[in-house]
């Protein structure tokens, strides 16, 4: 009690500079958090990714187009235990710059197979039911405005309908939120039988990939040759790998987001230290008389060390845990690019790092003044 | 007069100084100095990749350039043009000719999957099928390895930022197309363009590959003029058997490299400004103990009748001095560790990889130092008001 009364008064007595070294600190932590959200909005998904599904798609690209045929023949591999087939449609919502991800699948494989996509029970019955229906992703439906009921019509700009016209109109009959954290809320699904039936006769048959659920993650490599075996020498051959591998392959074509900004962060995390580093130096070199009196008055060097140590740790985790906070009020009150970002959270894990960087950061600044407090003399402190 | 010229001296004297006086807070001030450069390193390098993407697109075009797709298509990929659409297309006015007829390319485009060099996973490289006049109209191509393909053959030429980036695409390898091995013959430069980032093949072969028949994706038109566009257009949309958009290659770059561009400026600059406010309380703790460190030395100056004006700007210009100094080292950090720093990204338009160089232009060097300026004039305001604002008696009085 008496060492946390004494850092109190110690940090107080330059009040300024001590609320200004808060301050930088602060701002290190607010970038952390808020690099740590962009960080998982490029790399969406991979955190999130269900173990127990593959993706399957044709080996030369994913732009090419599977036959509609190999749903069966992969539900009869060993271990498969549904393929959902998904096709990137590529439209747009009244204006080209609003694009975002529409995809036609079946809908009682799709709920099957998605459990984190939250419908409620009369509109996935709806969607059954209606067979120009489409369920859209709660982010995506709040930033256009739709409520189920709403016609959608969506521009095509690959799958123009077989009678030659580019638009085609949903009934948007549900609207799905995220079951966990990480889910992507901004995508559309509608009916693979209703684009079937309307796209041009040189698409019809083919899906663009399958996502596949498997009864057995630890097995997920062995059924992915298994697949690819199935499909090898034949027109269309395919290559199956975990969703999550898939996505970090599709997040690496973006470019390595994970290095530049474990760099920023880096460089932040050098500058702050330097500057509580030097202030906590400074603190000790105008206190060596008082420090000294401690010592005489019977405090330890390792009490003395502790009390160096404690003032740095109250000064980062004060300043670190606002930081924090506010990174976190910032990235929950939306993303910077106005809805471009599938997702944009701080990842509890990423927030646990940050609590151990505030630890690390403070014994790093305070270190070295406090060895040196340590090692102060009385008798040469107190004749300067 | 004369009181001015007197006020500008004290300004000079005091400035002077303190400035000669900077080695004793060497500590601080080192601390402000490294924040600054440290934020004006970051901010530099993640415009620079900005720079670099629009000046990849800018270099893919050319003024008298018009690309045509089918009317709806956004992107290459989603066109499709048939054999008499190509043949309509190069008829029409305006189009520039040489001994070879006019100068268009009617092209294919479609995406193979290749490992990336840097992470080992599969990147979406452009594969371009292209017809004879492809050369005479992409800007500045040249062949710098190797040689061009044959037409009619499986050969292919691979733009260098490919080469680069992605593996087995040196002159020698080749690459599995439609179950069949296509060698790589020789590699291009574009002039920095997007099409480095291709693989280039004759098009009739890729046609073959793909059973596309005789049909095309886009055509690529040199025009005799930039201001040819006009009647080049008012033809095609005119002409009852032709369904196309032409458009002019600036607008259709600009257009395609506008996401990125707005999303890593934007991303960018926050990340600067939130850095610049840290580094401002930094500065600010610079000066502060600065003011603080001579607080007797101002107040002898006041006593000795220097006026308030000249010390406020004396801490005011080492302040600008600090930060001026801390932003030139940022921005020379990141001019030698990231200019002309090849690398490759996914460009959402066209769902396939372009390959760029980080562009730290003088512009973008210019905009960081008056970054740093900024940081450092707010960082000595108020220590500079405060040092005005010192009590004589008092600050004499100290210690």
């Amino acid at each position: 009690m008496k060492y946390l009364v004494l850092v109190l008064v110690n940090l107080k007595r330059h009040k300024l500079r001590t609320v200004l070294t808060m301050l930088s600190i602060l701002v290190a932590f607010l970038l952390f958090g808020y690099l740590s959200a962009i960080r998982t909005a490029f790399t969406a998904g991979i955190d999130v990714a269900d173990l127990d599904r593959l993706i399957v798609r044709h080996k030369v690209s994913l732009i090419q187009l599977l036959p509609e045929s190999y749903e069966a023949r992969m539900e009869q591999v060993d271990g498969v235990e549904q393929a959902l087939g998904q096709t990137w449609f590529g439209g747009y919502y009244q204006e080209q710059r609003n694009t975002f991800a529409q995809m036609p699948v079946k809908p009682d494989e799709f709920l099957d197979i998605y459990p984190e996509y939250v419908l409620p029970e009369a509109q996935s019955e709806a969607w059954l039911a209606t067979r120009t229906g489409a369920i859209a992703g709660r982010q995506i439906a709040e930033r256009y405005g739709w409520k189920v009921g709403d016609k959608v019509p969506i521009t095509a700009t690959i799958w123009t309908k077989s009678d030659g016209s580019t638009v085609w109109d949903f009934d948007l009959v549900g609207i799905y939120d995220a079951g966990e954290k990480g889910t992507d809320t901004t995508q559309f699904f509608f009916r693979y039988d209703y684009f079937d039936e309307s796209r041009p006769d040189w698409g019809r048959g083919l899906v663009g990939w399958y996502t596949v659920r498997i009864d057995d993650p630890e097995r997920a490599a062995e059924i992915s040759a298994a697949i690819d075996a199935e499909f090898a020498n034949s027109a269309a051959e395919t290559k199956a790998e975990p969703e999550g591998a898939f996505l970090q392959g599709f997040a690496n074509q973006i470019g390595d987001i994970g290095f530049i900004i474990t760099s920023i962060v880096g460089m932040v995390f050098f500058t702050i230290l330097l500057v509580a580093g030097n202030t906590m130096a400074y603190a000790v070199r105008e206190r060596t008389n008082e420090l000294a009196v401690l010592k005489a008055l019977g405090f330890t060097d390792t009490g003395v060390l502790g009390l160096v140590l404690g003032e740095a740790l109250l000064l980062t985790a004060v300043g670190g845990g606002l930081g924090l906070l506010l990174g976190w009020l910032m990235v929950s009150a939306g993303d910077p690019t106005n809805g471009f970002l599938p997702v944009f959270f701080i990842p509890g894990r990423d927030m646990v790092i940050g609590v151990i960087l505030i630890v690390v950061t403070a014994f790093v600044a305070g270190i070295l003044p406090a060895l040196q407090a340590q090692r102060l003399r009385i008798a040469d402190a107190l004749r300067r | 007069m004369a009181g001015s010229f007197n006020w500008l001296s004290q300004v000079a004297s005091i400035t002077l100084f303190s400035v000669r006086t900077l080695p004793q807070r060497v500590g601080s001030s080192l601390t402000a100095v490294l924040g600054v450069a440290g934020v004006v390193a970051v901010m530099v390098a993640v415009l620079s990749i900005a720079h670099g993407v629009l000046r990849a697109m800018e270099s893919s075009s050319a003024p008298e350039n018009v690309i045509v797709l089918r009317s709806g298509a956004t992107a290459e990929m989603m066109s499709g043009l048939s054999g008499d659409d190509v043949r309509h297309i190069s008829e029409a006015p305006g189009i520039a000719r040489n001994e070879d007829g006019a100068i268009t390319s009617a092209e294919l485009f479609v995406i193979i999957d290749l490992k990336k060099k840097t992470t080992g996973t599969d990147a979406n490289v452009p594969l371009r099928g292209v017809t004879k006049a492809a050369t005479a109209v992409h800007q500045d191509f040249r062949i710098v390895e190797g040689r061009m393909f044959e037409r009619g053959l499986n050969e292919v030429v691979v733009g260098i930022g490919a080469n680069f980036e992605f593996a087995g695409l040196d002159v020698g390898d080749s690459i599995e197309v439609a179950r069949e091995q296509w060698p790589v013959v020789g590699i291009f430069e574009a002039g920095g363009g997007v099409s480095e980032a291709e693989i280039w093949v004759d098009a009739p072969v890729l046609q073959t590959a793909y059973r596309r028949g005789n049909s095309y994706q886009s055509v690529y038109a040199k025009l005799e003029s930039p201001g040819a566009f006009q009647e080049f257009k008012d033809a095609l949309t005119a002409d009852p058997r032709l369904n196309v958009r032409p458009q002019r290659e600036e607008e259709y770059y600009a257009q395609q490299s506008e996401t990125l561009y707005m999303l890593i400026t934007g991303l960018g600059t926050l990340i600067a400004v939130i850095m610049g406010v840290g580094a401002v309380f930094s500065a600010l703790n610079t000066m502060y103990t600065a003011v603080a460190a001579r607080s007797r030395e101002i107040a002898t100056l006041r006593a000795l009748g220097f006026h308030a004006g000249p010390v406020v700007i004396s801490v005011l210009v080492e302040s600008l001095l600090l930060a001026v100094v801390g932003g030139a080292i940022g921005a020379a950090v990141a001019w030698v560790a990231f200019d002309g720093f090849r690398a490759a990204t996914l460009n959402f338009a066209s769902f396939s990889q372009m390959t760029f160089a980080f562009d730290v232009s003088l512009p973008l060097l210019v905009q960081g130092v008056v970054f740093a300026l900024v940081i450092g004039f707010f960082g000595g305001l108020f220590p500079a008001v405060r040092a005005a604002r010192l009590s004589v008696s008092e600050a004499l009085r100290e210690q």
